[in-house]
């Protein structure tokens, strides 16, 4: 299992890069693996659905997929993709520390 | 006393599980009622050859009531809302119906008009669906005209019932413009949000494979945005464009909205949170789902509910007589792919086994994940199996609910009883 190491402590990841385990996930993680992915600066709109993802998964064991996300977080799907470009629901779940949301079959 | 069981949707799976719970349980033990709020049954599988001039609308569509056994009754009703705390069904007309036991058999309804400019100017004339019977019967005609140029095959999201629909059009249209001669002026492209043709890995290669063979394009993780009828443009979120001259799109589906007005029943999108082995709903304990209505993670398909109908009856009778529920429920799915020219492919497969080839229901059985003429046979064969065995409720004969292993090779080397030799010959999927 590929690791890194984030905020100063050794975090367990796929393949893609998604947390494997989410407990091990702080918020001062979040700014690192976001600059990975191209985002600079989370402002609070990104804040507001990073922490929808981490409440979603912690209550339903999954993160939403794009179009739930849209919904139920208060921040619509243009926007999402504006926040996330290259995929709100998977590119969030990242900065999140949860697994790539199981989307559907 | 005598309980009162309703049946939410008399499509294919309010009709089956009626059906099979009407033959369970003795009339003095339960009333069976089914509510639908309208009489007109389609065999969604004919949808798709409808654009192809394979199948008559009229055909496909008979009333719902004949498909119910003596001693059901059918209650003509559109739904207000579910009480689940009082075990109460409102009706649109007032009606308030009490339940023992409650079964949303609803299915999945389209959204076409939650996509941006979808059914705005050039839906029905550029755009089309062939998702419904309307749809469907205008494509034929849009498709008899059309002589040349692009055409974009475009899934919205993700859930879609028969998630290989779309593909099989594609299949479909390279057979219908071959036929017609004018395959060469036809440019198909097929547009989906997933990172491949289909979810899982090995039948996603052999359907992209497939999809290359026959010329059609595909572009992959394209979330449509906007569909721009006039312009002839699909527009993903993150901006890019795929043009076209005809558009058949797939729209959004979700629950159903009197889920929606229901306190505490379903999820974002209108599906009903389901355990996926037991199939009685989060929501309360004496509710149940069957098929396309639930939130469970297997593809939306009429096989689905045909293999949940055997255990959620049982089930369902359990409740009824306070034994524990039978967790089940193995995710189970069967479908044909018709991929043209008089073949199909078939794709057998549950929660914990991707689509393999080999062969089903056993080893003597049909060929998995491999185009034949016999699996074409097949799915003509189905629509008759539909009326007569699946509606009824009845078991397919060597078809059983589990899915069966015997006979399938697993993904990276030969099956049960393949000798080497056979298994080099045997066409496979890359590893």
């Amino acid at each position: 299992m590929p690791t890194m190491t984030c905020a100063g402590r050794e975090i367990t990841v796929n393949d893609e890069g998604f947390f494997t385990d989410p407990s091990q996930w702080t918020e001062d993680m979040a700014p690192q693996i976001a600059s990975a992915e191209g985002i600079a600066e989370l402002t609070d709109r990104h804040w507001q659905v990073i922490k929808f993802m981490r409440h979603e998964y912690e209550a339903k064991g999954t993160g939403p997929t794009v179009r739930a996300l849209g919904k139920t977080s208060g921040v619509s799907v243009k926007e999402l993709y504006q926040l996330f470009p290259k995929g709100p629901a998977k590119v969030a779940a990242k900065i999140a520390g949860i697994p790539k949301p199981r989307g559907c079959i | 006393m005598r309980k009162r069981i309703i049946v939410l949707g008399g499509g294919t799976g309010g009709t089956l599980i009626a059906n099979r719970l009407r033959r369970l349980l003795d009339r003095d033990a339960a009333g069976i009622v089914v509510i639908d709020s309208d009489d007109g049954h389609i065999y969604q599988p004919g949808l798709l050859f409808v654009p192809f001039g394979l199948a008559r609308p009229a055909r496909l569509v008979r009333p719902r009531h004949r498909q119910l056994r003596r001693g059901i009754t059918f209650r003509r009703a559109a739904v207000d809302r579910v009480d689940t705390e009082h075990d109460q069904v409102a009706l649109a007309d007032g009606t308030v119906l009490g339940y023992d036991v409650l079964v949303i058999a609803t299915g999945a309804r389209l959204i076409p008009e939650e996509t941006e400019g979808l059914t705005g100017p050039g839906w029905l004339e550029k755009v089309f669906t062939f998702y419904t019977l309307d749809g469907a019967a205008a494509l034929r005609q849009a498709l008899s005209r059309f002589g040349g140029g692009r055409i974009a095959v475009a899934v919205m999201d993700m859930p879609i019932k028969c998630p290989v629909a779309p593909l099989e059009f594609c299949f479909l249209a390279d057979w219908y413009f071959r036929q017609r001669g004018v395959r060469e002026k036809v440019q198909l492209t097929f547009v989906t949000p997933l990172d491949g043709a289909f979810t899982k890995p090995t039948c996603n290669r052999e359907l992209s494979g497939l999809l290359e063979d026959k010329g059609v394009g595909l572009v992959t993780e394209f979330n449509t945005g906007e569909v721009d009828g006039q312009g002839g443009r699909l527009v993903s979120y993150d901006g890019r464009e795929v043009p076209f001259d005809l558009a058949v799109v797939v729209p959004l589906h979700g629950g159903q909205a009197y889920v929606e007005r229901s306190p505490g029943l379903g999820d974002a999108l209108g599906f009903v949170p389901t355990d996926q082995r037991t199939l009685q709903s989060k929501a309360a304990p004496n509710v149940f789902v069957i098929g396309d209505a639930s939130d469970i993670p297997t593809s939306k398909a009429g096989s689905v509910a045909h293999f949940e109908g055997d255990i959620l009856a049982r089930n369902i009778t359990r409740y009824l007589a306070g034994e524990p529920l039978d967790a089940a429920f193995d995710g189970h799915t069967n479908c044909f792919i018709e991929s043209g020219f008089g073949r199909a492919l078939l794709i057998d497969f549950n929660y914990d086994t991707e689509p393999v080839t080999g062969r089903f229901p056993g080893r003597l059985g049909l060929p998995l994940l491999r185009q034949s003429r016999l699996n074409h046979l097949g799915k003509l064969a189905f629509s008759w199996l539909y009326w007569h065995v699946l509606l009824p409720g009845r078991d397919i004969p060597a078809v059983r609910s589990q899915m069966p292993t015997a006979g399938k090779r697993p993904p990276d080397g030969p099956g049960p009883g393949d000798s080497p030799a056979r298994s080099r010959k045997a066409p496979r999927c890359p590893p």
